[in-house]
């Protein structure tokens, strides 16, 4: 199963703030701890808003609105995509990452459920049903 | 049964933190047998007080100090082991008695060497091969044994059985708790190799059960050899065992029909591959590479990462694939590796070519009892328009193969060719 945690921003990082060192080391350790479990499949750090833009649909016309967005507590700062047997493994996973304050939030990432349905499609899903029992 | 929320909650830590606890009982008890006691003790412990108290800060150090604990209890009880006791008792009250480690902080010896210890204990080649694999993710997979029994489809009783013998085998073998060095290095290393291979393929391509693959597996094989390539991060055929294994793991979902049945690779619907898993096994097999790797690992994960990098099977760098697979060959000679091979020269140089490949093995023993041969041949012969003959080739195969779905299958292809419906 793959999850995502998403990291949310504070004031800090969008006021375009960079991490200290200690803040560097410690999260680059999390990191180490991540790669060497074999968990770890990808993580990035995001730009601040003032950066970037937002498109905006409605009526199906998209229209775009560009950074800074103020909303800091809903603004996504970064992310990791990991593996994990199970929700409750991410969650150990996020709840190490060490943050002094913040916000993390876990979501598992569609797998075999956006293939489309499909009798082999149902085979998998009830085997894997079974098998979380 | 629906595990609780706190049951599931232990067993999460449980999967992060077995390995590292189990290694380090390990050196400190001199026994893997009794290091896996005292951390299942632990996380008995933990299934106990946990619900109640909460999952502590760090459970990692909760679960050493709970298993430390019980560990000078149960040395303390053994008479037989009076001397280690004394030694190895004092080291544990020593260990006791100094404040919890700084979080961060490492022993002397770093956990990583430890659990590589642990990894090569596991897949010793004292044990047969089910039971390096069962041992091998309940010690460092962290899975417990009712996740195994699951995973294999056999019975929770009859896998706990296969553990407690293998736990035997290794302390009446005497196995040391170390990293084999010099010339017992590669052996083993391929002995620990082999048991993730198995690991994965069992997910890949199932041998029991009614579907055809099994992702989790493919998952836990995945995770151990990824632990590994941080473990040994010198040794290029571990990078290509887990490139080779990403690279497999992108095809999941493409490999399995809406009928369950298996997808060949030039049918499937390669906008279905993953591409983050084949980006990752591209960067592992350059890894490898740049570490100078040559051996079949790496050379199976080159050949896997051509067909990545191809659009549609047409457009596959087949010359690339033929003189990888005559590589392997070299390295290790097998009908399977030489019949991919002139598949490969086929797409390079026509079906006479490879046709001509395939008869100058075709006498050799190997090849006599293999019906995939046969099955190649056909298609061949059919290419080149010798119909008679392919027809021939086909029903051969279909004689030899004990797979009922394959026989058929084989017996189809014949018939049309002997009435002239060869495509359809």
């Amino acid at each position: 199963m793959r999850f995502m945690l998403i990291v949310k921003s504070d004031a800090r990082s969008e006021a375009g703030v960079l991490p200290t060192d200690k803040e560097l080391a410690d999260m680059g350790r999390f990191n180490d701890e991540m790669v060497k479990a074999g968990v770890m499949l990808a993580g990035e750090g995001l730009q601040p808003t003032s950066k970037g833009a937002r498109v905006v649909f409605a009526g199906g016309k998209p229209r775009v609105i560009d950074g800074p967005f103020t909303e800091a507590k809903e603004i996504v700062g970064g992310f990791w995509l990991i593996q994990a047997k199970s929700r409750e493994e991410a969650v150990e996973w996020a709840r190490r990452v060490p943050f002094e304050q913040g916000e993390i939030e876990i979501r598992q990432v569609f797998e075999l459920e956006d293939f489309g349905d499909g009798e082999g499609l149902e085979l998998h899903r009830k085997h894997r049903d079974q098998l979380a029992k | 049964m629906i595990a609780s929320d706190a049951q599931r909650a232990v067993e999460a830590v449980w999967r992060i933190e077995a390995a590292r606890l189990i290694a380090g009982l390990t050196r400190l008890a001199g026994d893997v047998g009794l290091a896996e006691d005292l951390a299942q003790d632990a996380f008995v412990a933990a299934l106990e007080h946990w619900p109640r108290t909460g999952v502590p800060e760090r459970p990692g150090a909760w679960l050493m100090a709970t298993a430390k604990r019980r560990g000078i209890d149960v040395l303390r009880r053994r008479r037989r082991f009076e001397e280690r006791e004394a030694a190895v008792g004092h080291e544990l009250e020593a260990a006791q008695a100094s404040a919890a480690p700084e979080p961060g902080a490492r022993l002397d010896d770093p956990f990583g060497d430890d659990v590589l210890r642990l990894i090569f204990t596991a897949c010793h080649p004292v044990l047969p091969a089910n039971a390096r694999v069962a041992l091998t993710l309940r010690l460092v997979g962290g899975l417990t044994t009712a996740e195994i029994a699951r995973a294999y489809l056999v019975p929770e009783a009859t896998l706990a059985q296969r553990i407690v013998r293998a736990k035997r085998a290794l302390a009446d073998a005497g196995v040391p708790f170390e990293v084999p060095a010099g010339a017992a290095l590669g052996p083993r290393l391929a002995s620990v190799l082999e048991v993730v291979y198995l690991i994965f393929n069992e997910g890949y391509a199932a041998t029991a059960g009614e579907d055809w693959t099994r992702p989790e597996l493919c998952e836990d094989a995945l995770r151990l050899g990824r632990m590994l390539a941080e473990l040994a991060p010198a040794e290029p055929e571990v990078h290509g065992l887990v490139a080779l294994m990403e690279i497999q793991a992108s095809r999941l979902r493409a490999r399995v029909g809406a009928d369950g049945a298996p997808v060949r690779l030039a049918d499937q619907d390669r906008s279905h591959w993953d591409r983050l898993l084949i980006r990752r096994g591209l960067a592992a097999l350059e890894r490898s590479e740049q570490l100078g790797g040559r051996g079949p690992y790496v050379l199976q994960a080159a050949i896997a990462a051509c067909h990545a990098r191809a659009p549609s099977i047409e457009d596959t760098d087949w010359r690339r694939v033929a003189l990888l697979y005559g590589a392997l060959a070299e390295a290790v000679p097998s009908p399977v590796v030489e019949l991919n091979r002139a598949v490969a020269v086929s797409m390079v140089e026509g079906p006479a070519a490879a046709l001509t490949l395939l008869d100058g093995i075709a006498g050799e023993p190997a090849m006599q009892r293999y019906h995939l041969l046969h099955g190649v041949r056909g298609d061949l012969l059919q290419k080149l328009g010798r119909h008679g003959e392919a027809a021939a080739a086909f029903e051969r195969a279909a004689a030899m193969t004990g797979n009922a779905g394959e026989r058929s299958l084989m017996l189809e292809r014949a018939s049309r060719c002997r009435t002239g419906r060869p495509e359809g």
